[in-house]
């Protein structure tokens, strides 16, 4: 059911939805384009893009993902990382 | 009508009126909700994290599923987003933030401290989250301890279980409980004995 | 490239952002208000009835033009989004909050 597993490489799609028009993301603009790898699988949630505009919305799995902090910020510690819950349709294999 | 630029106190009221006069909802559900919103505090969580720290087992159920893990000790989270909770140990320390807004495990704890809705905090827990701990919390982590900043976007609400302190050894869960701060739950400091 | 070199980051998505490098936060304890408590309990009742959506209401607030994020209390921006989606919405309309608001 679910694309991505544990140890999963994958990269964030470097889209910007929020820049044509009304849009409700829950993917940090930071970790756009960014590539991480699956924690863990977190279960299928309603897709809130859909739910914010009170629209149908399918379930979508959910996965936490780690990124490390220093590919974002240079001055961050190496080692050091962020886990962010991702829906799978911002995810692509990496 | 320019809902912004009217006084709030003056917009709640009649909103809060209209809404009670077409029974869209209705006084006793708000003074439910009230009163099960001042039932829950950090010390509820102060007393989760105790039971984990002298219960092998439910540590284990816990880290699981913390939804189901804080309703067997009688704390219902009913209609919440579900639990999330992530253990420190000796390589990895957990900081929790929302950047796109306040998600928070408020179910559990209470109603989101002011500083933890904050933009500077916000914004600094991902850009040099070590500066922040240090310089607004004097929190240093051990030599070696990876920092992992979990940002809270979706449909979880994650509570860090921090490390046991050092020299409790034989300590109940009563004592324990009273070492454990809101802020150790969020991660911006560590409990010491 | 840095993220704050992105194309199109929204006001609310507030991560890393440089403006507030260097604010301190501002630790000191705020005690709920009656209007704090009432708004919060409002939201809550709504959500309950299925009327109100956690991302409804997130995408109310992210709505506000960033002047009235930033001058707004955190509970004063909830309010403003629970207003506007249920106006949105047809729970309430127009006309009986202004007849309710000269009452």
């Amino acid at each position: 059911m679910s694309r991505f597993d544990a140890g999963d490489r994958v990269r964030v799609r470097d889209a910007w939805p929020e820049a044509e028009g009304p849009a409700h993301i829950r993917t940090p603009h930071y970790l756009r384009g960014r590539e991480g790898i699956v924690l863990r699988p977190l279960g299928r949630f309603r897709n809130p893009e859909d739910l914010a505009f009170a629209r149908p919305a399918p379930h979508i799995p959910l996965y936490h993902v780690r990124f490390p902090q220093d590919a974002i910020w240079p001055e961050n510690q190496p080692g050091d990382e962020f886990l962010v819950e991702i829906f799978e349709h911002w995810l692509e294999a990496a | 009508m320019k809902l912004t630029e009217m006084p709030t106190d003056r917009l709640l009221e009649g909103f809060q009126a209209l809404l009670l006069r077409k029974g869209v909802v209705t006084g006793a559900a708000l003074e439910q909700s009230d009163a099960t919103m001042q039932a829950a505090s950090p010390a509820r969580g102060a007393a989760v994290v105790a039971r984990a720290w002298t219960d092998a087992e439910f540590r284990a159920r816990l880290l699981a599923d913390g939804t189901a893990a804080v309703e067997e000790m009688g704390i219902f989270l009913t209609g919440a987003p579900p639990l999330g909770v992530v253990e420190n140990d000796d390589a990895v320390h957990h900081l929790i933030v929302c950047t796109l807004c306040s998600c928070y495990p408020r179910a559990l704890l209470g109603y989101p401290p002011h500083w933890y809705k904050s933009a500077a905090f916000r914004a600094r827990a991902v850009r040099d989250p070590r500066g922040l701990l240090q310089q607004e919390w004097g929190t240093e982590l051990p030599a070696g301890t990876r920092l992992r900043v979990v940002d809270s976007t979706a449909d979880y609400r994650w509570m860090v279980l921090p490390r046991r302190p050092a020299a409790t050894e034989g300590w109940d869960a009563g004592r324990l409980a009273a070492l454990v701060r809101g802020t150790d739950l969020i991660g911006v400091t560590i409990p010491a004995a | 490239m840095l993220p704050e070199e992105a194309p199109a980051r929204a006001h609310h998505d507030m991560g890393g952002v440089s403006r507030f490098a260097c604010e301190p936060v501002d630790k000191s304890h705020r005690e709920m208000t009656a209007f704090d408590r009432r708004v919060d309990a409002l939201r809550q009742v709504l959500g309950a009835t299925g009327l109100f959506s956690t991302d409804e209401m997130r995408r109310g607030i992210e709505g506000l033009p960033p002047d009235v994020y930033d001058r707004s209390s955190y509970y004063q921006r909830w309010l403003f989004s629970m207003v506007t989606v249920m106006l949105e919405k047809g729970v309430i309309t127009e006309a009986e909050l202004r007849s309710e608001l000269a009452a």
